[in-house]
This record gives structure tokens, C-alpha cells and sequence, in this order.
């Protein structure tokens, strides 16, 4: 891949990027990891 | 004065790493109470593999979170995760292995321990080198998806079976300071604690293991190696293949050939090896620098 094409594909991947975390965070998803990190993981410290 | 700001100097990747370790990780009242932070900043990823049942964790893990939304009833998919992961991706790529992960920084320290003879890598490196990607499909991704419960929720697998970072930063420190999450512990804490100390032990011998051979957040920043903003390159007209590069590098990467390899931390020890200004870091989206003729690279 060219040095061009690469800084086209980097500069798309920004624009989508924070596109899709605009869209995770209108429906919802925000809340879901809030809900899972707020509570201690029983699952990652071995218990769960 | 002036030799002890030049060691400093010499020693910037370290501070950075102590320092973000300490900024994502600094909410004290958490150590002293054996409890973790609930506040707003726990709906942020942070860059780097830090459990987010640290008791002085402020942001979420990128790959907990991930297989939170996963394996919730309510989405099939993460755009806010996908989209985090591909934007700090694109940005830096594998740099945040290098600097900003405090599992690294774990790995980094135990590596300074003198021992009688390192390895450059593990034996069968060929095929474990694509372990991580299989943690990623099958533990963080599939997994989650695929077998759930009668309300249609699956488990964070990785973070059940794998993770030494969350039996590092949260299992050991909560079960420590919690008399009732003492008494629950079992078969798992026991397979978990098996696995963080071969991971820990490892680290003396050979550099990074967990960040080389099974790290999920790892494989995905790497994807983005190759195309990301910070990038390294290679003046092809002042190269002489001389290896010096590979010799420095503790991932033992022929950085000439590939400077922006997927398994590259950008830890930068090549950069200061190359006698003869071949190689560079840059950080744009602007057209490269034309007095630095950088050969094709993968």
C-alpha cells in the first residue's frame, strides 16, 4: 500500500472512529460498560 | 545535576509509564477500603489493559468493556468500543504497549532482573505469536457472543479464565483487603494466580511475554501498526542493513525490514541504535518528509 493510500485509509479510520463512538454512546453502550466497571468484576479477579 | 536530568532523559519511557499507571490508577481511597471507583470517568476506556476492578482504577479496560457490551442481552455489537480501539489504534497503534499500559510496565520492571540467560523469545515463537489473535476471536469476541444464558447475557471469558493483568491489579489487591471475598475464593482464583505467576515469571526471562504472545488489546492496536499516525520509518538511501536495529530491539523485530511490524511497542531502543540516522518516528497525516526517502515497508 502506498504511503498516500495509507494516510487516506488513517484519515477515514479517525472520521469512522469517532463516528461509531458517537453512535455506541447515543445507543446505550455508554451505560452498559458503566454498569459492568462501576461493580466489581467478580469474573476478572477470579471469583465469578 | 546535569547527568542526573540526562539519565532522566534516557529514562522518559519509564516516568511516562509510572505516571499514567499512577493518573489512570490514582483513585487512593480505593486501596485503603478495599472497594473500587463508581464515579462517571468509569464510562471512558482507558488505552492500556487496566482492569477496571483495580481499587484505584478511574477508567474501564477497553477488552472488559468490550466483552461487556458483547455479552450483554441488549447488543450484538460495539460501535463505542470498535470505535475507541480503532481510534487510539489509528493514532498511535501499538505505542500505547510501549508507554501507556501498566501491565507493560509490570512486564518491563521484571525484566530488569538480572538473570543468567535471557531469551530473545520463547521457543515455538513462530506459531505463539498468533496465540493473541486466537484469545481475541474466540475468549473477547466469540465467546461472549455465542453462549449465553437463559436471559440471552454471556460472560466476559477472557477476564474469567485469562487475564493476569485483572488477577495483578484487582484479584489480589480486593481479595486482600475484603474478608467476605476471601472466603469465596476457588478453583478459578487458584487457575488464575497459577497463570499470573507463569506470566510474571516469564517476564524475567524473556521481554514482554504477555504483550508478544497472548495480549488481545495488543493484537488489535498492531493491526493498526501499520497505518497509524505514529509511525516509524526507514531511510532507505542511509540504511546499511547493518542489524544494529534488530540487536537493540528486546522484541528482536528486523526494524529495518518492517518498521511498523504488529508485534512493534514503539519502545524506541532502535531509534537510538541506528549510527546512521536511517531511522526516525513521525507523527501526521501530511505528506512524508522528502529528505527522508522512506522505502516501502509493511
Amino acid at each position: 500500500m502506498s504511503e498516500r493510500a495509507k494516510r487516506w485509509l488513517a484519515a477515514a479510520l479517525l472520521v469512522a472512529a469517532v463516528g461509531m463512538m458517537a453512535a455506541g454512546a447515543v445507543r446505550g453502550e455508554v451505560q452498559q460498560v458503566w454498569m459492568k466497571a462501576s461493580n466489581i468484576c467478580m469474573e476478572c479477579i477470579g471469583l465469578g | 545535576m546535569a547527568s542526573w536530568l540526562k539519565q532522566q532523559k534516557k529514562n522518559l519511557r519509564l516516568w511516562v509509564q509510572i505516571a499514567f499507571a499512577a493518573l489512570t490508577n490514582g483513585y487512593v481511597t480505593g486501596f485503603l477500603k478495599g472497594r473500587i471507583y463508581s464515579g462517571p470517568f468509569k464510562q471512558l476506556c482507558v488505552p492500556g489493559l487496566n482492569c477496571y476492578s483495580c481499587p484505584g482504577a478511574v477508567g474501564a479496560c477497553p477488552i472488559g468493556a468490550l466483552q461487556a457490551v458483547l455479552g450483554s442481552s441488549s447488543f450484538r455489537f460495539s460501535l463505542y468500543v470498535f470505535g475507541f480501539l480503532a481510534f487510539v489504534g489509528t493514532l498511535a497503534g501499538r505505542f500505547v504497549c510501549g508507554w501507556l499500559c501498566p501491565f507493560g510496565l509490570v512486564q518491563d520492571l521484571l525484566y530488569k532482573i538480572p538473570f543468567p540467560r535471557k531469551l530473545r523469545r520463547l521457543p515455538g515463537d513462530r506459531f505463539l505469536k498468533f496465540l493473541r489473535y486466537v484469545l481475541l476471536a474466540v475468549f473477547v469476541i466469540l465467546l461472549p457472543l455465542v453462549v449465553v444464558d437463559f436471559v440471552g447475557q454471556g460472560k466476559p471469558w477472557f477476564c474469567s479464565y485469562v487475564c493476569p493483568s485483572g488477577t495483578l491489579f484487582g484479584g489480589i489487591p480486593l481479595v486482600w483487603l475484603n474478608e467476605g471475598l476471601r472466603r469465596s475464593l476457588g478453583w478459578l482464583y487458584a487457575w488464575k494466580m497459577a497463570l499470573l505467576v507463569l506470566v510474571l515469571a516469564l517476564s524475567v526471562l524473556v521481554n514482554r511475554p504477555f504483550c508478544r504472545y497472548a495480549c488481545p488489546l495488543g493484537a488489535v492496536y498492531g493491526l493498526f501498526n501499520p497505518i497509524a499516525l505514529y509511525r516509524f520509518q526507514v531511510d532507505a538511501s542511509k540504511c546499511t542493513h547493518c542489524g544494529a536495529c534488530q540487536a537493540a530491539c528486546k522484541l528482536d523485530i528486523p526494524v529495518w525490514k518492517t518498521p511498523n511490524s504488529t508485534q512493534c511497542i514503539r519502545c524506541g531502543a532502535c531509534l537510538k541504535a541506528c549510527r546512521f540516522g536511517a531511522l526516525r518516528s513521525t507523527f501526521s497525516l501530511k505528506k512524508p518528509d522528502s529528505s527522508f526517502p522512506e522505502k516501502e515497508t509493511r
